[in-house]
C-alpha cells in the first residue's frame, strides 16, 4: 500500500465522518454553543428578549396616552391633598401625580431607556475603542514612539479615570445644556475609559504572542498585523464588557435625569424620570418609585447576566 | 567548502535588553547581554543545532538571525546580504526566504484563523498564486507535505492535536518556498512519540526542499540525531562548536563536557559506573555576567590564571572550534577536575534508615 493510497482512503473516511460537520467551528460558534447550554444566559436573554419587545412594539398597544392627565380632568386625583389612586381594573399602576397612567408610562418609557442605554453604551465603545486601540497598537508594536503615544493617550483616560464618574457626567450635561443627546453623550463619555483601557490591556498581551511573531516573520505589515491577528483577538473581553455597561448606562442615565439633567421634555416618559417625580410622594403612594425601579433593576440584571454568562463562554482558561 | 556553500553568516551579533527603572521618566539602569558576540556559520543544505540551558540566549539569536528581535550589533549575512541595515520593505520581501517555526504550536496560530486563512497569509503577502485557486493548489500541496488531510483546510487550530498543530506550523513555514527554517524548540512541547514523527518530518522536508536549518533546543539527542554542526551556548556566547558525532563524542570545552555527562545511557551498568560531572551553582546572571571566561566561576578546570581575567576566544583544535585557555591541556588529561562534585558516583542501594 502506498502512502497516498493511505492518505486518499483516511481523507474519504474522514468525510464520511464528518458528513453533516463540513465546517471547522470558529471560536465565536463555539462560544455560542456553550452560551446556549448555560441557564444564566437563556435567563438574561429572555428578560432582554421581552424589555426590547415591549419598548419596540409596546407603545402601539398602550391603553392610554402616557402623557393625558385623566386623573386630574376626572378629579380623582389631588396630589396636592395626597390622593393618588392605586391600581384598579381600568388602571394596572394606578395614576401618578399628574394624574397619568403609570401603566402606559411604564411601557413608552422602555423605549427611551433603551435607547439611552444602547446610543450611550455605544459612543462609549466607539470613542473608547478609537482611544485604546490606536494606544494598544502603538504600544504593542511601534516601537519608541508607539509606547510615546500610548502614554499620551492614557494620561488623557487617566485625568478621565481620576473624576468620579457621576461627577463627570454631571459636568459633560451642564457643558452641553440638558438634553437627550446630552444624556447619551454624557453618559457615553463616563464609560470610555474602561473600554480604552480594556482594550489596550489586551491588544498588548495579544502583541506578544507567538502568532503575531509568526505573522511578522511571514512579512506582514504592522498595520495589517494589527487590524486581522490582535483586534479580533482582544475584542472578546471589550464585548463583554459592553454587555455589562448597558447596565450602568442604564442607570447612569437615570440618575442624570433625575437630577434633572435628562430630556427638557419632562412629560416624555422615562424610568429614570419617573423614579425622580415620585420622590415627593414615596409616603403616600411608594408604588410609583417601585415599578420604575423594579424595572431597572430586572433590566440591568439581563443585561448582566448575559455579559457574565458570554464572559464565560469566550474565556479561554475555561474551554474544555 | 567555498564561501558559497555559507547561506547565513553570523558575525559579532549581540542583542542586549536594557533594564529600565524610574518613577517618571525610564532610565537605563543596565543591559540584560542575552546574547553578546556570537559568530556562526550554517552552510546550505544543513542543519545547525544550537544547544544550551535555559536563559543561555539560543531563541534570541535565532530571533535575532531573522530580525524578530532587533540586534544590538553585529552583522548577519544572508545569502550575500546584509541583513542588521536593509530598509524595511526589503527586508520583509527577503523574509519569504526564510521562516521560523515555534516551540509552541498553539500560541504560535492564531485561533481565530482556519487553515486555509493561516497559510495563505504568507502567499498573499508576498503575492504568490494569483487566484484563490491557484493559492488552494499551493496550500493542498504545502498540506501534502507534511502530511495533513485536505479537510483539515475548514478547521481552526483548536481542533488539532499537538503533533498536527505543529504539522501546520511547518506548512506555513514551508508554503513559502523559503530557504532557511530556524526552528526554535520545534518538539520539545510534544509527547516523545510525536517528537519522532516531527523530526522525521524535518528531516524528510529538508531533503525534498534542500532546506537549511537552524535547530534550537535543549534536547541532547534530538539535535544529535538532527544536526550536521552543533554549537553549545553559554550566557549570551558561543563556547564550542563542532561537527555533530564528533561533539558528542569528543567534547572539549568543560562546559559540553558538563553537558554530556548528563546525557543518561540506556545500559544500567554503564550508566551507574560512567563519570557525571556535576555543575556548582547556577547559571549567571546575563545583566552581569562574569569577567573573563563566563564559566570560571561553575568550572571544574578554571586555573589561577587567565580564566578570570581574560576573555577566551573561539580557537580551532583540530575541526572542533572551542573558546577555552586549555582545551588541550584538558583533552590530554593533564589538568585534572578540582570540584568534590566531579568523579564516579556509585551506585547506592538506598540504605534507608529504619524509623
Amino acid at each position: 500500500m502506498t502512502m497516498t493510497g493511505k492518505k486518499e482512503r483516511l481523507d474519504r473516511l474522514a468525510e464520511l465522518v464528518n458528513r453533516d460537520d463540513e465546517r471547522g467551528v470558529s471560536l465565536w460558534q463555539e462560544a455560542f454553543r456553550r452560551l446556549r447550554r448555560n441557564p444564566a444566559a437563556i435567563i438574561g436573554a429572555v428578560i432582554l428578549t421581552v424589555f426590547v419587545l415591549v419598548a419596540l412594539v409596546g407603545p402601539f398597544f398602550v391603553p392610554y396616552e402616557p402623557k393625558d392627565t385623566i386623573g386630574i380632568r376626572e378629579g380623582v386625583v389631588k396630589s396636592g391633598q395626597g390622593i393618588i389612586p392605586g391600581a384598579s381594573v381600568e388602571h394596572w399602576f394606578g395614576y401618578d401625580h399628574q394624574g397619568r397612567d403609570v401603566f402606559s408610562r411604564m411601557i413608552v418609557g422602555a423605549r427611551q431607556t433603551l435607547l439611552v442605554g444602547v446610543v450611550a453604551t455605544l459612543i462609549g465603545l466607539a470613542v473608547g475603542a478609537l482611544i485604546g486601540g490606536v494606544a494598544g497598537a502603538a504600544a504593542g508594536l511601534g516601537g519608541r514612539w508607539g509606547r510615546a503615544v500610548d502614554n499620551a493617550l492614557m494620561r488623557v483616560i487617566d485625568m478621565m479615570l481620576a473624576l468620579p464618574s457621576l461627577l463627570l457626567a454631571v459636568s459633560i450635561a451642564a457643558l452641553l445644556g440638558a438634553s437627550l443627546s446630552t444624556v447619551m453623550i454624557a453618559v457615553g463619555m463616563v464609560s470610555v475609559p474602561v473600554f480604552a483601557r480594556l482594550l489596550r490591556v489586551s491588544m498588548i498581551a495579544q502583541a506578544n504572542s507567538d502568532y503575531v511573531l509568526a505573522a511578522t516573520s511571514l512579512g506582514v505589515r504592522k498595520p495589517k498585523i494589527a487590524l486581522t491577528h490582535i483586534v479580533p483577538n482582544s475584542l472578546a473581553p471589550v464585548i463583554v464588557q459592553a454587555t455589562l455597561t448597558l447596565a450602568t448606562a442604564i442607570i447612569e442615565a437615570a440618575a442624570l435625569s433625575f437630577l434633572g439633567l435628562g430630556n427638557p421634555d419632562t412629560a416624555q416618559p422615562e424610568w429614570g424620570v419617573m423614579l425622580a417625580d415620585a420622590q415627593p410622594y414615596l409616603g403616600i403612594r411608594p408604588a410609583l418609585a417601585i415599578f420604575p425601579a423594579v424595572a431597572i433593576i430586572i433590566t440591568a440584571l439581563g443585561f448582566t447576566l448575559l455579559g457574565e454568562a458570554m464572559r464565560e463562554a469566550l474565556d479561554p482558561k475555561l474551554r474544555k | 567548502m567555498t564561501d558559497n556553500d555559507i547561506l547565513v553568516e553570523v558575525r559579532d551579533l549581540k542583542v542586549h535588553f536594557p533594564i529600565k527603572r524610574g518613577v517618571l521618566f525610564d532610565r537605563t539602569i543596565g543591559h540584560v547581554k542575552a546574547v553578546d558576540g556570537v559568530d556562526l556559520r550554517i552552510p546550505r543544505g544543513q542543519t545547525y543545532g544550537l544547544v544550551g540551558e535555559s536563559g543561555c540566549g539560543k531563541s534570541t539569536l535565532g530571533r535575532a538571525l531573522l530580525q524578530l528581535t532587533p540586534p544590538t550589533g553585529g552583522e548577519v549575512v544572508f545569502d550575500d546580504v546584509e541583513l542588521t541595515t536593509l530598509p524595511p520593505a526589503r527586508l520583509r520581501a527577503m523574509r519569504r526566504r526564510m521562516q521560523m517555526i515555534f516551540q509552541d504550536p498553539m500560541s504560535s496560530l492564531d485561533p481565530r484563523q482556519n487553515v486555509e486563512s493561516i497559510l495563505t497569509e504568507g502567499l498573499q503577502t508576498h503575492g504568490i498564486g494569483g487566484n484563490r485557486d491557484e493559492r488552494r493548489a499551493i496550500i493542498g500541496e504545502a498540506l501534502d507535505k507534511v502530511g495533513l488531510p485536505r479537510w483539515a483546510l475548514s478547521r481552526y487550530p483548536h481542533e488539532f492535536s499537538g503533533g498536527q498543530r505543529q504539522r501546520i506550523g511547518i506548512a506555513r513555514a514551508v508554503v513559502l518556498g523559503p530557504e532557511l527554517i530556524v526552528a526554535d524548540e520545534p518538539v520539545s512541547a510534544l509527547d516523545v512519540s510525536i517528537q519522532a514523527q516531527v523530526v522525521n518530518l524535518l528531516d524528510e522536508l529538508q531533503e525534498s526542499l534542500g532546506l537549511t536549518y537552524l535547530v534550537i533546543a535543549h534536547d541532547l539527542a534530538v539535535v544529535r540525531h538532527i544536526s550536521d554542526i552543533v554549537g553549545v551556548m553559554y550566557l549570551g556566547a558561543l563556547v564550542e562548536e563542532a561537527p555533530s558525532d564528533r561533539l558528542y563524542t569528543e567534547p572539549l570545552h568543560p562546559y559540553t563536557r558538563a553537558l554530556m555527562s548528563a546525557v543518561p545511557v540506556p545500559d544500567p551498568d554503564v550508566e551507574d559506573r560512567r563519570e557525571r560531572i556535576l555543575l556548582a551553582g547556577d547559571l549567571p546572571s546575563p545583566a552581569n555576567p562574569p569577567a573573563g571566561c563566563r564559566f570560571h566561576t561553575r568550572c571544574p578546570w578554571a586555573q589561577p590564571t587567565r580564566c578570570a581575567d581574560e576573555r577566551p576566544v573561539l580557537r580551532d583544535i583540530g575541526g572542533s572550534r572551542v573558546a577555552c585557555h586549555w582545551a588541550e591541556r584538558i583533552a590530554s588529561g593533564e589538568l585534572r577536575p578540582r570540584h568534590a562534585g566531579v568523579g564516579v558516583t556509585q551506585a547506592s542501594d538506598g540504605a534507608a534508615a529504619p524509623a
